[in-house]
This record gives C-alpha cells, sequence and structure tokens, in this order.
C-alpha cells in the first residue's frame, strides 16, 4: 500500500505532531507514504471568502503537486478533503481538461479516519487508550463529506478507554475559518456553547478530525479553566498503537 | 434589545452576543424547537417529502409568469380583487388606498413578513389608520417598538419577565410573568380589536393557481378573525408564494408546521377562496390580495433563484450556531439567519448589505434543515463571490487574499510566510488582537514539512 501524504498548512505550521502521529500509524500498518514536495494549502480560506481565482490558484498548484499519481491521498482534516474532493471539481466546471483532472485528484482523497477505517481496517486491530473520550463532529466532515461513522469506529477500538457522546456533537464549534478572524465575539460565544457541551459530557479527553476547529475548542476550553485534554484523532490512535 | 435599522452586522451583533437575557432566550427556545422538530420528523419520511417540495417549488419557480396568470385569472373569477406591486412602495400606496376608499379607520393585521418587508405598518400609521397586530408575538414587540427577529416567531428574543413588564407599562395590567395570564390578557385587549377593525390585513403561506385560493397556517386563530371578521380583508404576499394546485398542498402541510415549530400540523389552515357570497357563513365582503414583486421576477431568473423555492419555516435559523448566539435584529432588515443572509442581499443589494455575507460560519446546518432543499451554504458562498466581484470586500481582505493567492502557488514564498508568522508572532498577536491572533497556539519551531524527508 502506497499513499500521498497531504498535511494541511495547519499541521504544518501549528501541529506538526499531528502530522507526526499520522507517520507513526502509517509506518506500524506497513503503509509506505510519499510526502510530496511543494505542498502548500488547500485554497479553502480564498473559496470561503469569495476569492475564486485565487482559490483556483491553489487548486492548481494543488493538482500539479499531487497528480500524476493514481495513489491515494490521505489528509488529517476533513475540511481540506472536503475542499479538494467537493469544491475543486465544482471550481474547474467550465473546463473539461482541468475538470478531467480535479476529478482523477478529488477521487483518490481520503480524510485519515476514512482511510484508516475503510482501507486499512485500523479499528479492527489491538489498539489500547484510557480514560473517558468525547467526540466533535466537524460540519464538513460530517455534512458535505459525510463522514460520520469512522471516528467513531477508532475511538470505540481504543480498548480501556470508555466513549462518552456529548450534546449536540454535530452543532458547530464557531471557528468557520475567516469567520474567527472576522466575527471574533460570536465565534468565542458559540466555541464556549461547545466547550459547555464538552464538559458536560464527562470525558477527560476530546477529539476531532480537523485541527482548526480543535484549536478553536482548545481556547474556549482554556478560557473555562477546563482540564480537558484536546487531541485530534490521529493522536489517540498513535497513543493507543 | 431594541430594533436596529443597520445591516452592519458586526457592529449590530456586538451587543448581542453580551446580552446574556437574549443569549438565554435564544438558546432556549431554538433548543426548544430543535426537539420538537425531530420528533415530529419521526413521523414522516423528511427526504422523500423534501425531494417533493423542492420538486414542486421548482415547477412554479421554471413558469412563474403564468402561474401568477392563473392564480390571477382564478382569484378574480371567485371574486376577489388582485392587485400586482412592483415594489414596496407601490404596495402600501395600493393597500393605503383600497383602506381610503372604504373609510377605514382601524385596521386588525394578521401575521406577514412581506407586509414588514414594505414596512407596511409605518407607512400606514403615518396615513393615518390605526393599525394593531394580532398574533401574540407580534403584538408584543409591536407593543414594544420593535421589529421581528424571527419570521415565525417574532418576540423569541424576549422572555416571560420582559413580556410581563411590557404588559403592566403598556397595558396598565398588573405584572405577571406566567404565560397564560399573559396570554390572557393579550387575548382580552385583542378581542375588542377583532370585533370593531374596519379592515383586516394578513399575509399567506401559498396561494393556489388553480382555484385562486390563499393558504393561511395559524396556530393561535387570529388568522381566521382577521380574515373574516371585518368586512374588508386585504391579503399581502409574494409571487413566489404560489402551488400550483390544492394536490400540492398536503405536502406542505406536512412539511412546513413540522419544520418551522415541530408541530404534526398547526392548530388552524385556513383555505380562503374569493370573497363572501351571499348564503356565505363567513368571509370577507370584499377580498382584496396585492402580490409583491419587489425584485423577484429578476431573482428568478438568475442564478440565486432556488433561493424563491423558500416557505420561511424558519428551520435554517433554528439550527443556525450564529443565529442562536446573537438573535434576528443583528442581521438588521426583515429576514434573518442564513436565509435572511441571502434574501437581504438579493433584494436590497449588496451595497448596504455586504457586511451581512459574513454571518455565516458555513457549516452548513441550514442546508440539511431546509424542507425544500434550498442550497443554503452555497447561496451564501454565492453571495461572497458577488461582493468581491462587485467591490464590497474590504481593501485589506483583498489584498491579503491576493498574497495568499500567491504564496499558496509558490512553495518558497508559502513556507517564507509560515517562518515570518513564527518569526514575528508576538508583534502579531500584539496587532492581530487577544480574540483572533491570541486564540491561535504559537507556531510550531520546526514546520511538520521540514521533518519529512
Amino acid at each position: 500500500m502506497h499513499v500521498q501524504l497531504f498535511g494541511t498548512c495547519l499541521v504544518d505550521t501549528f501541529f506538526p505532531e499531528v502530522g507526526e502521529a499520522v507517520v507513526r500509524i502509517f509506518d506500524r500498518f506497513g503503509v509506505a507514504f510519499t510526502f510530496p514536495k511543494g505542498q502548500t494549502c488547500c485554497g479553502q480560506p480564498a473559496y470561503n471568502a469569495g476569492y475564486i481565482p485565487e482559490a483556483k490558484g491553489a487548486a492548481e498548484h494543488f493538482l500539479s503537486v499531487f497528480g500524476g499519481s493514481s495513489d491515494p491521498i490521505v489528509t488529517p482534516s476533513g475540511s481540506c478533503a472536503t475542499m479538494v474532493r467537493h469544491h475543486y471539481p465544482e471550481l474547474f466546471r467550465d473546463d473539461p481538461e482541468k475538470l478531467r483532472a480535479a476529478e482523477q485528484v478529488a477521487g483518490r482523497v481520503y480524510e485519515l479516519s476514512q482511510f484508516l477505517v475503510n482501507i486499512l481496517r485500523v479499528h479492527e486491530t489491538n489498539l489500547t487508550g484510557s480514560g473517558t473520550m468525547t467526540y466533535h463532529s466537524s460540519c464538513h466532515l460530517t455534512r458535505t463529506l459525510g463522514v460520520t461513522r469512522e471516528p467513531l469506529a477508532l475511538i470505540k477500538a481504543l480498548k480501556g478507554a470508555e466513549f462518552v457522546p456529548m450534546p449536540d456533537a454535530t452543532r458547530c464549534c464557531g471557528f468557520g475559518g475567516m469567520f474567527m478572524a472576522k466575527l471574533p465575539e460570536i465565534s468565542m460565544a458559540i466555541a464556549d456553547d461547545k466547550a459547555e457541551s464538552i464538559i458536560a459530557s464527562g470525558a477527560d479527553t476530546v477529539t476531532g478530525c480537523d485541527c482548526g476547529c480543535l484549536m478553536n475548542i482548545a481556547d474556549a476550553l482554556r478560557k473555562r479553566g477546563s482540564s480537558v485534554r484536546v487531541k485530534h484523532i490521529a493522536e489517540l490512535v498513535a497513543e493507543g498503537l | 434589545m431594541s430594533s436596529q435599522t443597520s445591516l452592519d452586522f458586526r457592529t449590530n451583533a456586538a451587543g448581542a452576543v453580551k446580552d446574556g437575557a437574549l443569549r438565554q432566550a435564544m438558546r432556549q427556545a431554538t433548543d426548544t424547537i430543535g426537539t420538537k422538530r425531530s420528533d415530529a420528523m419521526e413521523s414522516v419520511d423528511f427526504t422523500a417529502l423534501r425531494e417533493k417540495a423542492s420538486a414542486i417549488r421548482m415547477e412554479v419557480l421554471d413558469n412563474l409568469p403564468a402561474y401568477i396568470e392563473r392564480f390571477t385569472t382564478q382569484a378574480t373569477q371567485a371574486g376577489a380583487s388582485v392587485h400586482r406591486a412592483a415594489d414596496a412602495g407601490s404596495a402600501n400606496t395600493i393597500i393605503a388606498g383600497i383602506l381610503k376608499s372604504n373609510n377605514v379607520r382601524m385596521v386588525a393585521k394578521g401575521k406577514s413578513m412581506i407586509s414588514e418587508e414594505t414596512h407596511l405598518n409605518a407607512h400606514l400609521e403615518k396615513e393615518g389608520f390605526e393599525v394593531v397586530e394580532t398574533d401574540l408575538g407580534e403584538y408584543i414587540i409591536q407593543l414594544a417598538g420593535e421589529t421581528p427577529s424571527h419570521i415565525l416567531v417574532p418576540a423569541i428574543h424576549k422572555n416571560r419577565q420582559q413580556v410581563g413588564r411590557l404588559f403592566a407599562e403598556k397595558l396598565g395590567a398588573d405584572y405577571s410573568e406566567d404565560p397564560q395570564v399573559l396570554t390572557k390578557i393579550a387575548r382580552k385587549a385583542l378581542r375588542e380589536k377583532f370585533l370593531t377593525a374596519d379592515a383586516g390585513i394578513s399575509g399567506a403561506n401559498f396561494a393556489i393557481a388553480e382555484s385562486g385560493s390563499l393558504v393561511i397556517f395559524t396556530n393561535e386563530g387570529n388568522g381566521r378573525m382577521v380574515t373574516s371578521v371585518p368586512p374588508l380583508h386585504i391579503a399581502i404576499l409574494s409571487i413566489e408564494k404560489i402551488l400550483p394546485s390544492l394536490a400540492d398542498l398536503p405536502t406542505f402541510m406536512r412539511l412546513l408546521p413540522r419544520s418551522a415549530t415541530g408541530q404534526m400540523l398547526t392548530s388552524y389552515v385556513s383555505i380562503l377562496t374569493g370573497n363572501r357570497k351571499e348564503g356565505d357563513a363567513t368571509g370577507a365582503r370584499e377580498l382584496h390580495i396585492v402580490l409583491l414583486d419587489n425584485g423577484r421576477s429578476e431573482i428568478v431568473k438568475g442564478d440565486c433563484r432556488e433561493m424563491l423555492k423558500c416557505i420561511r419555516c424558519g428551520a435554517c435559523m433554528n439550527v443556525c450556531p450564529v443565529y442562536r448566539t446573537v438573535g434576528g435584529h443583528a442581521y438588521g432588515w426583515t429576514y434573518p439567519g442564513p436565509m435572511g443572509i441571502v434574501l437581504t442581499t438579493l433584494l436590497t443589494g449588496m451595497a448596504g448589505s455586504h457586511p451581512l455575507v459574513d454571518a455565516s460560519t458555513l457549516c452548513g446546518a441550514c442546508n440539511d434543515a431546509c424542507p425544500v432543499k434550498v442550497p443554503l451554504q452555497e447561496m451564501i458562498l454565492k453571495q461572497r463571490v458577488r461582493r468581491v466581484s462587485e467591490g464590497f470586500s474590504p481593501a485589506g481582505v483583498s489584498m491579503g487574499m491576493r498574497l495568499f493567492g500567491a504564496a499558496v502557488k509558490s512553495p518558497l514564498l508559502f513556507s517564507f510566510g509560515e517562518r515570518l508568522v513564527g518569526w514575528l508572532w508576538s508583534l502579531l498577536r500584539r496587532a492581530g488582537g487577544e480574540n483572533v491572533v491570541g486564540r491561535l497556539p504559537r507556531p510550531a519551531k520546526s514546520p511538520f514539512s521540514r521533518r519529512m524527508p
């Protein structure tokens, strides 16, 4: 099994430990991977702000970095996977040649938990964990990509850990990319509601599949003086290997 | 919280987000509606129903002029006078004219968001008519001198203590915070108005092309009172509210109340066909129907036409994390929430309303909730594209995006940018503010890409 790893810009800049957790999982399950040189950002900030030429530029760059292969592209982010899988083909709707390339790449993209569960069947192996864990179901992962079962399968596979659902797990955390910068007060208020749900679950760890949401959630929990740990799902699986 | 008239969402929302009573009222109300909605949906196949409802709405939009024509013919034949209003001003003028020629002094009004869109009450009051809102929520906000903060639950932002104080102050009632007592106080005050009103004005949830009928869903019975007790009834609705035939109505009877308030059915569903004839037991002797366009004939030709499928259930706002946090007044015009963002920018133009397009995290909860499958998330994105192309995006954002656009194509520039962020972190934290950059963790000393072979 050979894959291409798309780290994402948030992992690259702020959360390299999440990328390293992915690498440890790959190593453990014998997944050979390349980290295509020159990868940057999927272009989501521009796309979501309505800057289509800039988003197209990012997409074209991504296609040139990841194109020319038939390997799965794995990324530890639900929203970046959504961008490539759903929005790249939309961006090139009127350009048949680029559309073909976009669809080829889009069809190969897997969000990490999708790949771990559906391809590697990691959840059927011997993983360990501890304490109580709750899960934030991030928006693009859940609603656009349709990934709901896989992250839970991974959490439930961590023997020794207990899964406790949080109220309103699919409600947005208030991050929203640029939204957190454009309307920070509202973003923080929504994040505080999310922190309240997490604390109400009684879990000692909250996990999810998107660094943006987790970063926002960590800040909201910190503001409440909470000691709940915030971990990307890759880190929990890597800890449990 | 008072009503807002500006469309500067961030300024409007700043107070709302700090208003503890407002936030608590919003959380409680939207959570209650949300639970009732999911319970009510269990008895229907939502996926199949919304597919059907969406197809019916698209059929109307694809042939809108023909359906308007058909409705007008049928309603006229049934004894109604049908008026076409190109914009808000002409709708108000038409209605004031009808009232004048009937020597009306006092109007009892049923709930109508279209009349909010045209600012009908203000116009009629200026013309010297007394206008009384008879929907309980509308009555509350009329007494408070506010505008609706929800299209269905206009006083959703108020708690019962606030309503109790309002009734004590405006109606001279003894203070109570018991909803039943408060309802009785309003009922007593309103009953008198129903009986003495010279005219009733209502909205309509749907208009049936085949029969020329109006359909009104209500819970309080006030809709039936204003349309049948006074001798004159004027209904105001927008042109896209048409359904082809009565056979299409059951789909919406199942979907609308469930999506709106989580009810299997509203207490009343009134179907009004024409005016009262000799031998009829009820109904207004004279019926006027005002069909408001206000830009919709143009919208239906464009790439946001699907927005006009909207049946005004409010489900998109009830599930919206932003709406839930700031309430409806922050949106500044008639319609709040996700549908409000799109409708406001489409109907009033980008120049005045562009800050509204930021009022979404793009979480997509609205898409899932919409009973007629309006792709609200995509529609909001389209408004953001429009804002950029029409030149209303702030200069700083445009410059940032140009830089981002250049860096994202150049790995060297991109990694330089990442490192620059690391070097200048302390400075950025100060410049970017505690609420934005202060919420981000410090960048890693060594980026992930540099740890890769």
